[in-house]
């Protein structure tokens, strides 16, 4: 997905050279509608996607853009309408849910209410028919991987939020399966369960070696957890990559948008579509993504955190304006600042002497990211 | 307020508490009271007559002479010997018992098997088409039942519809003798209490949560280990309730054996109308009544209390 993603950072460049990546899940061309006539919703439009071994790859989304249909056509719940899905170079778009070594961790957990934690742990293990001194070894494994041993005997209902989410991990780990899809599993957890479990999954990932395909709407999570990052809007991917190339060469505007506090800029690019001019006649490198425009008007999107306050006439003053606005937030401020030319651009520093009314220049990056729209 | 101690306070509290309490315990008798009354006046008051009669001596012309006897129930089990008095075991009630029991176990069966796929069915439509069909399951019981199994007789009877065409297709050439047998009796019964079975089976079905299927086939699950360690445990309720359902009546059933049965194969309904109609044996009568009374609560306790335990050795 190298070629759809924007110039990636050098050193990202670097970590992907190192290794070549074998691939597990190959989606391609995969669409998925649903409703007939007018009422009809494509749910998934065109999708081509490669997911690695061993990776814990995230699809970022807002809610409706197809993350779910997507995890249910790898799981085998739902058919695609067109396109094929090939698990570890094998197409299984024709095998059931119950014939495919993938197993899911439901955003409701689906745990069985009438098993104990320990039979619905083994149940995966029970319905391949294994034998029962396997299904006891792994389901006693399991419920140390998750640290659930004291709880083996329960009903599932008489479990926590926290405690039902572990044993839906366990259980669907327990077969050891090849991908482990998980949609939305952390979004009924109260903020700082949601922190442990976050490093809880990163930590059985990197102890059981499987493929993660992790679902979430949360950038901070997909951000803070991932390997890769696919980051979909309306049944399209937009942009694949690790989550400091999403962060900071977000292709799209949308990605941009989705992710973080951004300021997006008018620019014009010169006639080599090398460098972008600002409204204030600054001109600085431009990074163009793949389908950007090569020349003329342009978008450019720069993190407040990599723009500074200096003296207006200051020579690194690529703009100048007016502070309208200083927002402490803890780790640092937001510095508002109304342009000289109009609209209004957020600055994110750890410390700061401005004062609201000063007037302060801005200075960029050497270079910016070109957004397409 | 400021002065009053902490134990005092508590002990008002207390005080008005008790009194909500009382309250609330009158007002529950007061709401119960009209269940009370027709709990009284339409079960134990028509019970203890039939209880009452049961250990009374037959009327020559029906009725009951006010005489003590537990003739009615020694005659259940016992024939009594017209010469000398002596009792001789007899089955024969207990056989027609037997026959009903058997009879009613294999309607709730084969009800069971037939209203389960239905109910399944029917949960799996969108929920906008369910009512249209549980609408179509229940339509036939608009219609009397007398009347529906007028219907079934002259189906399957000698020269009914389905032997005039298999004769008609040269499959047979002399008519099957369907009707007056038990499978008459059994097919009758299905036919008549199926939706007793459908409909409760059909409101815990309409309640499973489907991702638990989807769970189960994610984990390997084939279709008929699905149904067999998912579906079948969470339908339990209303697998529980259907059978009761169609147990019951079926077993104290009497168009259906009267007129599919042709009078000649008794079941425990007709034995009972018997002795108030031909027979003239109303201790009798109630004692059969009772009898089959406490079969069905022993038996439904047996049942509950066994497919409860079940239930929770899974869990
Ligand atoms: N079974 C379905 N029937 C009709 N529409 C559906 C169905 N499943 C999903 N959709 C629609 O497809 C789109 C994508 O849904 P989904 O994959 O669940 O999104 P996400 O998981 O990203 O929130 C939504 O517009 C949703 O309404
Ligand atoms: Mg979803």
């Amino acid at each position: 997905m190298a070629t759809q993603s924007a110039t990636a950072q050098p050193n990202a460049h670097h970590q992907m050279a190192a290794t070549t990546h074998e691939v597990m899940i190959h989606a391609e061309g995969v669409t998925k509608t649903f409703g007939q006539g007018s009422s009809q919703i494509t749910a998934l439009d065109n999708v081509t996607v490669d997911i690695r071994k061993n990776e814990f790859f995230t699809l970022l989304g807002p809610s409706g853009c197809g993350k779910t249909t997507l995890l249910r056509l790898i799981a085998g719940f739902d058919l695609p309408d067109a396109g094929q899905i090939l698990l570890d170079g094998q197409e299984i778009g024709h095998l059931p849910p119950y014939k495919r070594p993938v197993n899911t961790v439901f955003q409701s957990y689906a745990l069985f209410p009438h098993m104990s934690v320990a039979r619905n742990i083994g149940f995966g293990l029970e319905m391949q028919g294994r034998p029962k001194s396997e299904i006891k070894n792994a389901t006693e494994e399991m419920l140390a991987l998750v640290q659930m041993e004291h709880l083996a005997g329960r009903r599932t209902d008489q479990l926590s939020g926290g405690q039902q989410q572990r044993v839906a991990l366990a259980r669907a780990l327990a077969p050891r399966p090849k991908v482990l899809l998980l949609d939305e599993p952390l979004s009924a957890l109260d903020l700082k369960l949601r922190k442990e479990m976050q490093i809880e999954l990163k930590r059985l990932q990197g102890e059981t070696g499987i493929t993660f395909v992790f679902v979430t709407h949360d950038q901070e999570e997909a951000l803070t957890m991932s390997d890769r990052i696919a980051v979909m809007q309306a049944g399209r991917i937009l942009q694949v990559g690790g989550p400091k190339e999403i962060y900071n060469n977000p292709a799209r505007r949308f990605v941009a948008d989705f992710i973080g506090d951004i300021n997006i800029l008018d620019g014009e690019l010169d006639a080599k579509g090398e460098r972008v001019i600002l409204p204030g006649g600054v001109s600085i490198g431009a990074l163009l993504p793949e389908g950007a425009a090569r020349t003329g008007h342009v978008s450019v999107a720069i993190r407040p955190e990599n723009m500074n306050l200096t003296a207006a006439d200051a020579p690194e003053a690529a703009l100048t304006g007016r502070v309208t606005n200083i927002v402490y937030f803890g780790a640092g401020h937001n510095v508002h600042v109304a342009l000289e030319g109009g609209g209004e651009v957020l600055v994110r520093r750890a410390q700061t002497d401005a004062q609201i009314g000063a007037h302060v220049g801005l200075s960029v990056p050497d270079a910016v990211q070109v957004l397409v729209d | 307020m400021a002065d009053l101690t902490s134990s005092s306070a508590g002990e008002r509290l207390a005080e008005a508490r008790r009194q909500t309490n009382a309250a609330a315990r009158r007002r529950r008798w007061q709401l119960l009271s009209p269940a009370i009354i027709i709990i009284a006046a339409f079960g134990i008051f028509p019970l203890t007559i039939t209880l009452i009669y049961s250990f009374l001596s037959p009327g020559t012309y029906g009725g009951v002479r006010w005489e003590f006897s537990t003739n009615a129930y020694v005659q259940f089990l016992f024939d009594r010997d017209i010469f000398d008095d002596t009792l001789q075991f007899s089955a024969t009630y207990l056989s027609i018992f037997g026959r009903s029991i058997g009879l009613a176990f294999g309607a709730t069966v084969g009800a069971l098997l037939i209203g389960f796929p239905t109910a399944y069915f029917i949960a799996s439509k969108p929920a906008n088409q369910r009512n249209l069909w549980l609408f179509l399951i229940t339509l036939p019981f608009w219609v009397n039942l007398l009347i529906r199994t007028y219907a079934i007789l002259l189906i399957i009877r000698d020269e009914g519809i389905v032997n005039i065409s298999l004769m008609w297709t040269g499959l047979i050439d002399q008519p099957i003798g369907m009707l007056y047998t038990d499978y008459a009796i059994f097919a009758g019964l299905i036919y008549s209490y199926l939706p007793f079975m459908v409909l409760p089976l059909y409101a815990s079905l309409e309640k499973l949560d489907f991702r638990l299927v989807e769970a189960a086939y994610d984990l390997y699950a084939s279709r008929f280990q699905v149904l067999r360690h998912v579906i079948v445990p969470m339908a339990k309720p209303g697998i529980v309730a259907g059978c009761i359902l169609v147990f019951i009546p079926a077993l104290g059933a009497y168009i259906t054996p009267e007129l599919l049965g042709g009078g000649k194969e008794l079941m425990i309904g007709n034995l009972i109308a018997l002795q108030f109609g031909g027979s003239r044996n109303w201790p009798f009568g109630s004692a059969a009544a009772l009898i089959l009374l406490v079969v069905v609560m022993v038996s439904l306790i047996v049942y509950v209390r066994y497919s409860g335990k079940e239930g929770s050795n899974h869990g």
